[in-house]
């Protein structure tokens, strides 16, 4: 199923959807953390850069299960507690042909409400500038 | 280069498009300087016939937006126009379509429909008068970034919204030419060749409408052209519906079929949470039963200041000319204001009338500024019948629709 599907879309897509399918297994553990050494390949900065997910906790249980049908910014730019990636679960299962995850489903959510938590703000946050610029006459 | 929308630091980073190309180690190309048809590597641009300078909020489906500066021109070019999509674009259609091909066929039909009768467009071109009006088409969920709670779905900010002109026949007219039944017909859907993320074919992606009264709106299109080219890919080609005022999911793409229904149209996303908010206000992060929730129909009044682009540092004395659009879902923007003291006191801009109904109106001022030192510059627009925008999120629901709260802009006179 997903070669034909991945065939479908972009390159880029396709490209990135084989390396994160073809990097992990959603069925098996993540690796051992070695404690010595360096963070695993094609993590930067705490991030996966295949993904852009926080390379953290259960992240490769979330590319086995996650991406094979949607983009990682579906993840990367939402927030939600654990109760509401719950219920986007379901509606993906409900509308989307998401298959249980079974014992996956609750290191899925530790990750997700953990990393992609919401944040507190005010209504009206301070403008965040990133970059100033002379205005030309 | 432009990351990410700086009104709302709440949401990461999006990934800009070049800056995703060259994660993903691809070299980074302007689509529009390769030759029609010719691909990145011999396989599709990912936003084909689109400015570089959207921000990509998800590829898969594709969904971008149009920073704020982008949006400056009275009509929005087709290769900034927003793309929110819920499915995936149809196979086999042109990437940068040229043409419009005639014997794409649309086919009435539904419970007020006697026989359901079917049109190519070359008959569609033939039989109605065409016409061309300009109409602001907007996401209902523009601005959900701003959501707190948040809400899920795409994260908006500010650029799913533009404004370009649309050529097409009357919906009005294709509906009259099938001899719809007037004493049945309550409500006009559609259905599109988009076909589901899940891949699987007997899932409909969106199959939204409106009342019927707004299809028979003299501005409510069966529309072939945008700008006076064929649409986009990604905006519908070739052929869409547009109603102006109401949230752009009910102007459906790659239009296949139109169903007058004798009943609320009960298509893929016209029910749950899609495009639906409380009837009744509730507060921030409150659990609505879906018996709840209502449709959004029409779109509130709204303005974003498209120039100067945020950030912009001049000299004591300078005056700043500031410059932008305002909209609303019916009648006309009567007026836009701006403020430098967030909101203390408000000075009149300089305001166009729309060219058609549903067409964005332009606001211009020249702000000046007492002293050095940091300034919002915020913009509000107020409708027709005294409604204006308000200056925090107004009504939270659970998908983060209908943000229609004053754009602002950062100014350093130093």
């Amino acid at each position: 199923m997903r070669s034909p599907r991945s065939a479908r879309y972009p390159l880029v897509l396709g490209l990135l959807l084989a390396l994160a399918v073809g990097a992990t297994n959603c069925q098996e553990d993540p690796p051992p953390a070695t404690g010595t050494g360096g963070p695993p390949p094609g993590v930067v900065d705490g991030i996966d850069t295949l993904t852009g997910l926080v390379a953290a906790g259960d992240y490769l249980l979330v590319k086995g299960n996650c991406l094979a049908c949607h983009s990682a910014k579906l993840i990367t730019q939402n927030r939600a507690d654990r109760e509401g990636w719950l219920g986007m679960i379901h509606w993906m299962q409900e509308k989307q042909n998401l298959p249980d995850l079974g014992p996956n489903e609750g290191p899925i959510l530790d990750y997700l409400s953990t990393y992609y938590a919401p944040e507190e703000s005010g209504r009206r946050p301070p403008l965040e500038v990133t970059e100033w610029y002379e205005l030309p006459d | 280069m432009y990351l990410a929308p700086d009104q709302f630091p709440a949401a990461l980073p999006a990934l800009h498009r070049r800056r995703f190309l060259r994660l993903a180690g691809l070299p980074v190309v302007y689509a529009a300087v390769l030759p029609p048809g010719l691909a990145l590597l011999g396989l599709p641009d990912p936003l084909p016939g689109k400015h570089p300078g959207l921000t990509v909020l998800n590829d898969r489906p594709v969904n971008a937006e149009t920073p704020a500066h982008l949006l400056a021109p009275e009509i929005t070019p087709a290769e900034r126009m927003f793309v929110r999509n819920n499915g995936v674009v149809p196979a086999g259609l042109p990437s940068t379509p040229t043409s419009v091909p005639q014997d794409w066929s649309l086919r009435v039909s539904g419970e007020a429909v006697p026989a359901p009768v079917t049109f190519t467009i070359g008959e569609l071109q033939r039989r109605f008068t065409a016409h061309t009006y300009r109409i602001t088409l907007e996401c209902g969920g523009n601005g959900r970034a701003e959501f707190s709670p948040p809400a899920s779905g795409n994260q908006w900010t500010t650029g799913a919204v533009g404004c370009a002109e649309y050529t097409g026949v009357r919906l009005r007219d294709v509906l009259q030419a099938a001899n719809y039944d007037r004493s049945q017909a309550i409500y006009v859907g559609y259905y599109g060749k988009d076909t589901h993320l899940s891949g699987d074919p007997d899932k409909v992606p969106i199959s939204r409408g409106v009342p019927l009264a707004k299809a028979l709106e003299d501005e409510s299109l069966v529309a072939w052209a945008m700008n006076g080219a064929p649409l986009p890919l990604l905006n519908g080609y070739p052929l869409r519906l547009v109603f102006g005022g109401y949230p752009a999911s009910c102007s459906g793409k790659w239009l296949s079929e139109i169903v007058v229904r004798d009943r609320v149209h009960d298509g893929e996303k016209m029910g749950g949470q899609s495009y639906r908010v409380p009837c009744e206000p509730v507060a921030p992060g409150t659990d609505v039963a879906e018996a709840d929730l209502c449709i959004i129909e029409e779109m509130p009044v709204k303005s974003l200041i498209t120039s100067p682009r945020t950030g912009a540092v001049i000299e004591p004395g300078r005056t700043l000319p500031l410059a932008g659009h305002a909209w609303c879902g019916s009648s006309a923007v009567a007026r836009v204001e701006c403020s430098i003291d967030f909101g203390s006191t408000w000075q009149p801009c300089r305001l166009s009338r729309p060219v058609n109904r549903f067409a964005w109106q332009q606001f211009a001022a020249d702000v000046s500024f007492p002293r050095p030192g940091y300034y919002e510059v915020w913009a509000r627009a107020t409708d027709e019948a005294g409604r204006a925008q308000p200056m925090v999120l107004p009504g939270w629901n659970p998908r983060g629709y209908l943000n229609n709260a004053c754009h602002r802009i950062a100014i350093k006179v130093v």
